[in-house]
């Protein structure tokens, strides 16, 4: 009795969800009133319904209620007369009950969906977790600071409204939580879609199983800040309300259809899906005879304010209507308009004159159709890629990228996905999706086809690439959210029929009213009964000018929900079958529940930022590598310091670091791509050279052979050979492998070994075990001892993950000429080794200022003033350097540090003030680690 | 210019014949002990002073007399008067305060110590006077590399800087370690280990100076706070909610050229010797929800140690830090309201909370301290043991009508020896405590009470 009414409260929760003003007391008082007189003319213009009426009706049906009303299943007649024989009163009572009982549902999937993405933030943190998604938290950052944009504008006034009740948020903590507010946002639309696709049963269990998805999980998890997030919302939305302006044919939702188009355009460039599927389906519903008035309504605004609008965001623009992606909508476009036509001439005409006008337009159409699609085809082979970006080529072509752009095939979330991802992403959904395929079927309405052809098109781009799983996951759920409602629907039916069936109604009807608690059953079961009233009310309430239309709808609507209905009633299941197969329904649920679980707790909710790993003791290890490298970017580098490094780690470094960088992950800049790629497969002073032009100070490598973090730069590193070499042809893939395989121990090309990656992955790698053992590659490496010559370590993660050089300065351009120097300094040798016995005979044989010098530094010595004697020891210097040799000069500094004129450590300072001179460079290094040494750099 | 100097010196001595007779020159140090200790980047010098009056009239107060170099650089200047012989010895606080002589010097600065019971003809007291210095250990020289150790010069006088005469003095310096490179000798100058004597100097006159440098190696950490801010807010639901923002760096010789891992992580003795990775938080006991984070979120590298007398943080900033570098993190962690809010007798209520940075050994540059009383909270006042900047503000938080009161309190150069408690005093009615629970339960009602007039109202036009 109650799931009766809590069904028929969905169905007018969902109505006042949507029109948003109707009081709920009225609609039932309106039920009751105008039902038997409105059902009546309903009923006789359905033929599908008249053949119902015809069923054995149940003996004791009361008096008030007219023949016509007589439902099909047993249980829901009983209470469809029970409920009918209430007052009105009680009536309302449980109505409300029931509303608040769907709404509760529906709420639960909400915070279900909300909670099981907070694995993230409760395991780890709540802190953003993808490398994209800095972007998109810099933009908003800026965004909320500058207000630009109108979206953000919104924003801005969102946060204001919070400010102004004085609920302190941070940005952070709004980015953090975006996803997993949205993909509570993106289940309600699964529900409201598929009720309007299967009704609400199917609504519900669609919405509560999207609610989970570990594919959807994957990339909303809270911290995944990112565009799919909400794309995915936009994008079930804006289905949502394509299906439901075909089924009313109001303008209204087409508007808003328009708007939610643009919402999706906005974040995400999966909006071609859109303007793609949707004329498909038109389409579709055009040569299976299914065009109405309603399709036009629906698919013609689409296209006309959905491609202005989408023209208004700036990344898009004239790509709204210039690509190849936004063709077919056009063409389609003008197909519906021919066929508007033909049906409004087939309208005024008479059969006989319409044949001949067919003919005659036929004949000319087909020449002008010819001539259009001519010049559409020039058009489009004038354009470089045919029209279509590459990623959309790399679509229809699975093998487009691999061949063309290896920057788009580089992404490991291009690629194709494995079988095991299947299971991984969508589980058991994979199983149901066929049968919701066939429930679709029976019957096929202008809506479940389209369902159809969602789920088939969103099947071929997933086993495209792996990321658009994500276009899949919210179609299979529909799918299997209308599959298990109709087994629920058959089996609950067949049992309830096989206990009850035979015996008295009233008895049925105290069965039915003892068992209110399985709503889920109930209300799937019963799903027939609230389409049929929707449709009722929405005749009941609305204007009789659009009655007619509204009949057609009432068909519409009442095709997909009254024909399964009378087939299962020919198909009773015996109990036993019914029972297990409910039970294991329930199991098949259950196991899909424990892996989105486990999905969310365990695969995805891991920020790729903070890695962890158990240590022996059970402990937690986290390695949080990435952000002690950012940290100290952002504290020890000045400001406007450039940062290079692969794309990959471009946004991070932006957002975290707070530094300038080359590249980042938006910059589908394909040269600057490629100039990096090139340094990284340079030599080193290539390299240099090109980082240099860059005017970059700092170079980032992530390196993961030490602790065995496998997408290291290493393993990409083949991509960037392969980009850099796309635009620089010096860059030759063959170089760098051996016999075709990429390897990095002693058989690896020298052109691998020495270039620039190489050298700064494994730079004194050696040292940490002696043998040189990459754990990812699971090798010794090639090159084990060397040393660099334009780039030094300046930063180094505590588990190696990340390390940071900084390019040496330039060199400084030598003075004067090398012959005269060099006799120079031969003279001033022999003198300085002479006199280093005795300081004084230095100083005779120098001239007179060099003199005073030499004897100020003795004087200076035994006061222990070293500052002074560094200052002498400039001054000196400056005199020697007139006449240019530097050589001299480091020659003579370091005799000096021999000597003990100046202590050693000294010589930082020196070298630091001379900085040009790259001699005292070399002394500082080498004295500082042990004077013997410096001898031997005399030497050199 | 000179005709300037000329008139001030003819002012000040103006001046000087019409101050009363407690001049300073009726007061002569009999002994004096001074030992600096230099084992940290905090210097500590221990002064034991002797004074004798020897002019006719009691004196209240004596003045100790600071270069102008070291007087930047005070953190903390306390002082006692020790009583009784050997075993019965007691020890009584004394009030210093800043003075102004004008016929200083070179800009010396004084203090003057007041003295209880005032010092009769003959008398002699003994003074023992604690005071530390900040960031007046320069290393040298300014850029090490990673092998280096660290040295840094000490400038000071080898006598102690005085407006009175000394009879006999000694000055002590202790070193970390025995690795003095040099040190000015003023003889007698004496060197045992990590131990430098200067003195016995005999009759030294007022305001003898003579400078000495000492040269030594000191490895320690030297950890600076440039910036922190404490944020101790009150709610009187039951506890207290602490968030310190630290601006942390390395004030030692800057760190220059390459920062080798392998070296660092290989040779943990030689290598990096004045980085520091650690850093040891003293909180109170019974904190409760600890979190250790920097803007780019989580540091997962902290203990918490808890007993019942103390808490102990143990945190580890993201990467060692070496000279030079900087770090900045945020420390928070809840309290329970008994232990620091009490109510005093007149009705007021008052939190007794300790003042300066909770992390072991380091200096505070800038510290600013904000007690945010609840919302509703009036007439605060501040007792602070020394003399700080305070000022008020207001802080709009969750569902905040007038705002809470923030009672700002803002120091300079603070060590952590001056973790001495202070007080806020405000008068708090809890009738407040019910504001936000009844705005929020009203608000509920309110639209509860829409809902349903809502669903009894029937719009529809037709019947």
């Amino acid at each position: 009795m109650k799931a009766n009414i809590v069904a028929r409260g969905i169905s007018t929760l969902s109505r006042n969800f949507l029109t948003g003003s109707y009081p709920l007391r009225a609609v039932a008082a309106h039920r009751v009133w105008n039902w038997p007189s409105l059902f009546s003319s309903f009923s006789s213009s359905s033929s599908v319904h008249g053949e119902l009426q015809t069923q054995p009706s149940s003996s004791t049906r009361p008096a008030l209620l007219p023949a016509e009303s007589v439902n099909t299943s047993a249980g829901a007649r009983v209470r469809q007369s029970m409920s009918a024989s209430e007052t009105a009163g009680e009536r309302t009572v449980r109505h409300a009950f029931g509303n608040v009982l769907a709404f509760f549902i529906l709420l639960l999937i909400g915070v279900l969906a909300f909670s099981i993405r907070l694995f993230s933030v409760i395991k780890y943190e709540s802190v953003i977790h993808e490398f994209d998604p800095y972007f998109n938290y810099r933009v908003t950052q800026f965004l909320t600071k500058n207000g630009i944009y109108d979206f953000w504008n919104w924003f801005d006034d969102r946060t204001w409204v919070l400010n102004s009740l004085n609920i302190p948020l941070s940005v952070e903590t709004v980015c953090v939580f975006t996803a997993p507010t949205f993909s509570a946002f993106a289940s309600w639309a699964t529900y409201f879609l598929t009720k309007e696709v299967k009704g609400p049963g199917a609504g519900l269990a669609a919405a509560a199983l999207l609610g989970m998805v570990p594919s959807y999980i994957s990339r909303s998890v809270a911290g995944s800040y990112d565009n799919e997030a909400v794309a995915i919302f936009a994008l079930i939305f804006t289905f949502y309300l394509y299906i439901k302006t075909l089924n009313t044919g109001s303008l209204f939702y087409a508007t808003f259809n328009a708007i939610s188009y643009f919402y999706m355009v906005c974040s995400w460039g999966g909006y071609t899906f859109i303007i793609n599927l949707i004329p498909m389906h038109v389409l579709l519903c055009i040569v299976t005879g299914r065009y109405s008035s309603r399709l036009y309504i629906a698919y013609a605004p689409l296209v006309v304010l959905g491609t202005l609008l989408a023209a208004l965001v700036p990344v898009v623009g004239f790509n709204a209507v210039m690509t190849s992606e936004h063709f077919a909508s056009f063409l389609v476009f003008i197909i519906i308009h021919v066929v508007a036509l033909v049906y409004y001439i087939k309208g005024i005409l008479s059969p006989r004159m319409f044949k001949v006008a067919v003919t005659l337009v036929l004949s000319v159409g087909i020449a002008v159709c010819c001539a259009v699609i001519a010049i559409l085809i020039a058009v489009v082979a004038s354009s470089p890629t045919k029209g279509w970006s590459g990623r959309s080529l790399s679509l229809l072509d699975p093998t487009y990228a691999s061949k063309y752009i290896p920057i788009i095939a580089s992404v490991s979330e291009h690629q194709p996905p494995t079988w095991p991802s299947y299971f991984m992403d969508i589980n058991v959904l994979a199983f149901l999706v066929p049968a919701g395929i066939i429930a679709c079927f029976l019957p096929l309405s202008d809506a479940s086809s389209f369902v159809v052809l969602y789920i088939v098109t969103s099947v071929y781009f997933s086993g495209v690439m792996v990321r658009l799983m994500l276009v899949l996951a919210p179609a299979a759920c529909i799918m299997s959210g209308i599959a298990l409602s109709e087994a629920f629907d058959t089996l609950t039916g067949s049992i309830k029929f096989q206990l009850l069936g035979y015996s008295s109604v009233n008895s049925q009807a105290a069965a039915g009213d003892a068992s209110p608690d399985s709503t889920s059953a109930q209300s799937n079961a019963l799903k027939p009964d609230k389409s049929e009233e929707t449709a009722k009310e929405r005749t009941s309430k609305k204007s009789k000018k659009k009655e007619k239309e509204r009949e057609k709808e009432k068909e519409q609507v009442d095709q997909s929900s009254v024909q399964p209905r009378a087939g299962r009633r020919l198909q009773v299941l015996p109990l036993e079958a019914s029972i297990i197969g409910v039970f294991l329904l329930i199991l098949l649920g259950a196991f899909y529940v424990v892996h989105c679980v486990w999905a969310a707790a365990e695969a995805y909710s891991a920020p790729s930022i903070v890695l962890t790993s158990q240590t022996q003791d059970g402990g937690l290890h986290v390695f949080d590598d990435f952000r002690e490298a950012y940290a100290w970017l952002r504290h020890n580098t000045e400001v406007d310091d450039k940062v290079a490094s692969w794309w990959d780690y471009g946004y991070q470094t932006t957002a975290m670091a707070n530094r300038t960088v080359i590249v980042d992950n938006n910059t589908w800049n394909n040269t600057h791509i490629a100039t990096v790629g090139t340094a990284m497969s340079s030599p080193e002073k290539a390299a240099w050279e090109i980082f240099n032009s860059l005017d970059v100070k700092y170079v980032l490598v992530v390196f993961g052979g030490l602790v065995g973090y496998p997408s290291d730069d290493i393993n990409k590193f083949l991509w960037m050979v392969r980009i850099g070499g796309g635009v620089f042809p010096h860059i030759k893939e063959p170089d760098y492998l051996r016999d075709g395989q990429y390897r990095i121990d002693s058989q690896a090309t020298p052109t691998m070994l020495n270039s620039l990656m190489y050298k700064l992955s494994y730079y004194r790698f050696v040292e940490t075990d002696g043998k040189g053992f990459d754990r990812v590659r699971r090798t010794e490496i090639g090159k084990k001892y060397f040393k660099l010559t334009h780039f030094d370590e300046v930063f180094t993660t505590h588990h190696w993950m990340v390390r940071i050089y900084k390019l040496r300065p330039p060199k400084n351009r030598i003075r004067g000429k090398a012959k005269k120097s060099k006799s120079v300094r031969n003279s001033l040798i022999i003198s300085w080794s002479k006199a280093f016995p005795k300081f004084n005979a230095v100083s005779d044989r120098l001239n007179p200022a060099e003199n005073e010098f030499s004897i100020n530094l003795k004087k200076d010595c035994k006061d222990q003033e070293e500052p002074l004697a560094v200052k002498r020891f400039l001054r000196f210097y400056k005199l020697l350097s007139q006449g240019s040799e530097v050589g001299l000069v480091g020659y003579i500094l370091l005799q000096a540090i021999f000597r003990k004129v100046i202590p050693y450590r000294d010589v930082g300072k020196i070298s630091r003030i001379l900085q040009y001179c790259d001699i005292l460079v070399y002394i500082s290094v080498f004295c500082s680690r042990r004077e013997s040494r410096i001898i031997e750099f005399v030497g050199l | 210019m000179r005709l300037l100097r000329l008139s001030l010196v003819l002012s000040s001595l103006a001046l000087l014949s019409f101050l009363p007779a407690s001049s300073s020159q009726d007061l002569q140090i009999v002994n004096a002990e001074r030992r600096i200790d230099l084992s940290s980047h905090i210097i500590k010098v221990f002064l034991t002073l002797k004074v004798e009056n020897t002019g006719t009239s009691p004196a209240s107060e004596v003045l100790l007399a600071f270069p102008p170099t070291q007087a930047d650089h005070l953190a903390l200047l306390k002082a006692q008067a020790v009583i009784g012989k050997r075993k019965k010895k007691t020890y009584l606080p004394l009030d210093v305060n800043p003075a102004e002589l004008p016929d200083g010097p070179n800009g010396t600065k004084y203090f003057s110590i007041s003295l209880h019971n005032k010092l009769g003809a003959g008398e002699v007291a003994t003074l023992e006077i604690l005071y530390m210095l900040t960031h007046s250990l320069d290393p040298f020289p300014v850029e090490i590399s990673q092998s280096e150790s660290q040295l840094v010069y000490y400038r000071d006088s080898a006598v102690i800087l005085s407006p009175y005469h000394i009879k006999q003095q000694t000055t002590f310096i202790k070193t970390p370690s025995s690795k003095i490179e040099s040190f000015s000798m003023v003889e007698p100058t004496n060197r045992a280990g990590a131990e430098l004597r200067y003195g016995p100097y005999e009759n030294r006159s007022p305001y003898s100076y003579s400078p000495i440098i000492v040269h030594f190696e000191n490895n320690n950490p030297f950890a600076v706070v440039e910036e922190l801010v404490r944020e101790v807010e009150i709610s009187h639901w039951g506890s207290i909610q602490v968030t310190e923002q630290y601006k942390l760096a390395h004030a030692g010789a800057r760190h220059k050229g390459v920062f080798s891992r392998v070296e660092y992580q290989s040779r943990p003795g030689s290598s990096g010797t004045s980085s520091f990775k650690h850093l040891l938080a003293r909180l109170p006991p019974r904190v409760h929800s600890m979190y250790y984070r920097d803007e780019i979120g989580n540091i997962s590298s902290s203990h918490l140690r808890l007993d019942s007398k103390k808490s102990e943080l143990e945190i580890e900033p993201r990467y060692p830090l070496f000279g030079g570098w900087k770090a900045t993190f945020v420390i928070g962690y809840g309290l329970l309201l008994e232990d620091f809010l009490f109510e005093s007798p007149d009705g007021r209520r008052y939190l007794n909370f300790t003042f300066g940075c909770p992390l072991v050994e380091t200096v505070v540059d800038k510290l600013t301290i904000k007690v945010v009383l609840p919302e509703g909270s009036l007439d605060p006042s501040v007792v602070v043991p020394f003399p700080v900047n305070q000022y008020l503000e207001k802080k709009y938080s969750y569902l905040d009508v007038v705002g809470r009161t923030v009672v700002v309190v803002e120091k300079e150069n603070v060590v952590p020896e001056q973790s001495s408690p202070f007080q806020v005093y405000y008068h708090f009615s809890p009738i407040f405590m019910l504001a936000e629970p009844m705005m929020l339960t009203s608000v509920f009602f309110l639209l509860f009470v829409t809902c349903v007039a809502y669903l009894h109202i029937d719009l529809s036009i037709r019947k």
